[in-house]
């Protein structure tokens, strides 16, 4: 590392970056930029690395075959054992709840952070940076329907988070639903893991993926992952069911049993083709989100993505549009695992040029790019095949809890709109309290934005929240003196 | 064919312990978050909503969607879904916004 480097953070107690996400993408990230001389922090909620998809139980739980849960875990342990050996300074635990620009003198970044389990406020935490890699993944879409609030209703990717890290089950008879690859991934877990699947109900046609073969042929690997998927399921005798949907979950305490209908090429139900499948879990998601809070807060340019979701626009390095701010993974559009790494790693390698004052060249930042277009290709038709039909709120019944927060109906939100003259999720949310719950509009805001066009095309939500996670008032008052993690003496 | 989650990746893990439910006993592993516990011990849900009076649980599993708030060891609004399970840990369900002790 030049000296002026090391001088400039005895002086200011900064990190060279901040990693904001201990997923795939984070890691891989972190470990290519401190493999290059950078002083690096990796912040992330979870007390383990890994991400939503390398979600592992605790060391206390004795898994031995942790990989029997996942896919290519050995490139997770190979990330992992880097880490180990690296000097980045790895903060578990840590929720961000925002990022600012450094309010004295240089030009460097803010990372303010509360710990505890579920960042319950023990104590708060500001890591300073002279750049951040945002890694901060995505969560999954929800389209409300009657009955998704009944106990036993989960998130698809929520169950196979909770089986992963927890070895637990919603149920002994899971029925998968919604739209999107993750449900075969979900319901090939849950059955290995003793589960009975009576359906995955896919709202799409998987057929849709042959109007993008070039997206296909070059990239075989998704092929191999759907066959497995697909091999494990048929070993399972698990159904699929394609341009179906769960349009009703019936039970009263908990789930009993769901009503899946077929629809027509624009996810409208088809009348009189409702079947009811017996089952006590209901495991559903409509694709992910990117979670990009924390960047828009500070301005970066956004981008639509054909499913009607929004992330990042980034360049070409994984630069966003804010100097000094870069994102890797999902933030900048869902792609999966593999892709995740790819810009993890040109992240990492082109922030420590722009840190160390190199140019960035040299044929593997110029492989990592043709991977990048290659498995971005291939995610763009992904979502265009997976995107929400515009017939999908004909599910809807007025009695039907659009925003689970704060228990705001269909009937509700149609009123805004139709009698009130809302047009977009911001005013019926003022009108209606949609989205202005706990979650802030993130289990509704699709739904809601879709419901504002009446049908045209849903602007995506903004993703706009000024605290990334609800921070209490004692963390807010104590930002005068909260805890400066610095970067150990170099020396 | 494995016929639970933890012989699928051979779990051996610490002893079990014990937590409760509404005083219920209910049994944890070390390493599992309340939320996982709970659905281990086939409880799906421990909160009921403010207005509606609705019972809820776990819904995102990941800590975004809220609706797995419980009251822990007289601690409202935790998310059971990222709080580890301690030993005599006491979960109680939450009703409404959880602060009913103090009238607000």
């Amino acid at each position: 590392m030049p000296d002026s480097v090391s001088e400039f953070q005895e002086s200011h107690g900064l990190y060279d970056l901040a990693v904001i996400g201990a997923g795939s993408a984070g890691l891989a990230g972190a470990v290519a930029a401190a493999e290059l001389g950078l002083s690096v922090a990796l912040l992330d909620t979870s007390t383990h690395t890994g991400g939503q998809f390398y979600r592992h139980p605790a060391p206390a739980v004795g898994a031995v075959r942790p990989e029997a849960l996942h896919h290519d875990w050995s490139a997770y342990s190979d990330l992992r054992r880097r880490l180990a050996e690296s000097e980045v300074r790895h903060l578990p635990g840590h929720h961000v709840w925002s990022v600012t620009r450094g309010e004295e003198d240089g030009d460097f970044w803010a990372v303010h952070a509360v710990t505890g389990a579920d960042g319950d406020g023990e104590r708060p935490v500001r890591v300073r940076a002279r750049a951040v890699l945002l890694a901060t993944g995505a969560y999954e879409r929800q389209l409300p329907f009657p009955g998704w609030t009944l106990p036993g209703v989960v998130g698809a990717g929520g169950a196979q988070a909770m089986l992963k890290s927890g070895l637990v089950l919603p149920g002994r008879k899971v029925v998968v639903a919604g739209s999107g690859p993750l449900l075969l991934a979900v319901a090939s877990s849950l059955a290995a893991a003793g589960a009975r699947v009576p359906a995955v109900v896919e709202a799409s046609g998987y057929l849709r993926y042959a109007r993008h073969p070039r997206a296909l042929v070059t990239n075989p690997h998704k092929a191999v992952e759907a066959l497995t998927h697909g091999a494990a399921l048929l070993r399972h005798r698990v159904r699929v069911r394609v341009r179906s949907a769960v349009t009703e979950v019936h039970g009263t305490d908990r789930v009993e049993a769901v009503t899946v209908t077929r629809l027509d090429r624009d996810w409208r139900p088809v009348r009189g083709t409702g079947r009811r499948i017996e089952c006590d879990a209901l495991a559903v998601g409509h694709g992910l989100v990117p979670q990009i809070e924390l960047a828009t807060a500070l301005g970066c340019t956004t981008r639509s993505l054909p499913d009607g979701t929004r992330a990042l626009a980034l360049d070409d390095l994984q630069g966003t549009s804010v100097r000094g701010l870069w994102a890797a993974g999902e933030a900048g559009g869902v792609g999966g695992v593999q892709l995740a790494y790819t810009e993890g790693e040109l992240a990492g390698v082109a922030i420590a040029a722009q840190v160390l004052g190199s140019p960035v060249h040299g044929g593997r930042v110029r492989e990592l790019k043709r991977r990048r277009g290659r498995m971005r290709a291939f995610a763009d038709a992904m979502a265009t095949v997976h995107a929400p039909g515009p017939g999908w709120p004909r599910w809807l019944r007025d009695d039907t809890d659009v925003c689970r927060c704060e228990e705001v109906t269909a009937g509700r939100i149609h009123e805004a709109v139709e009698d009130l003259g809302a047009r977009d999720a911001r005013t019926v949310k003022l009108l209606t309290r949609a989205g202005m719950g706990w979650c802030q509009g993130r289990m509704c805001g699709a739904a809601v934005a879709c419901l504002a066009s009446r049908g045209g095309t849903a602007e995506p939500p903004l993703e706009r929240r000024p605290f990334a996670t609800p921070v209490p008032l004692a963390a807010l008052a104590a930002l005068d003196a909260p805890v400066v993690d610095e970067p150990r003496d170099p020396s | 064919m494995a016929r639970t989650p933890a012989d699928l990746v051979g779990a051996q893990p610490d002893p079990p312990f014990p937590v409760t439910f509404d005083g219920r006993t209910v049994t944890a592993l070390h390493g599992q978050s309340v939320a996982a516990a709970l659905w281990g011990a086939g409880i799906l849900a421990w909160r009921t909503t403010r207005n509606g009076g609705r019972p809820r649980g776990a819904f995102c599993g990941i800590g975004q969607c809220y609706d797995c708030l419980a009251t822990i060891n007289g601690e409202p609004n935790r998310r059971a879904c990222l709080v580890p399970a301690r030993p005599g840990d006491a979960i109680t369900t939450q009703e409404g916004h959880g602060r009913a002790g103090l009238g607000v």
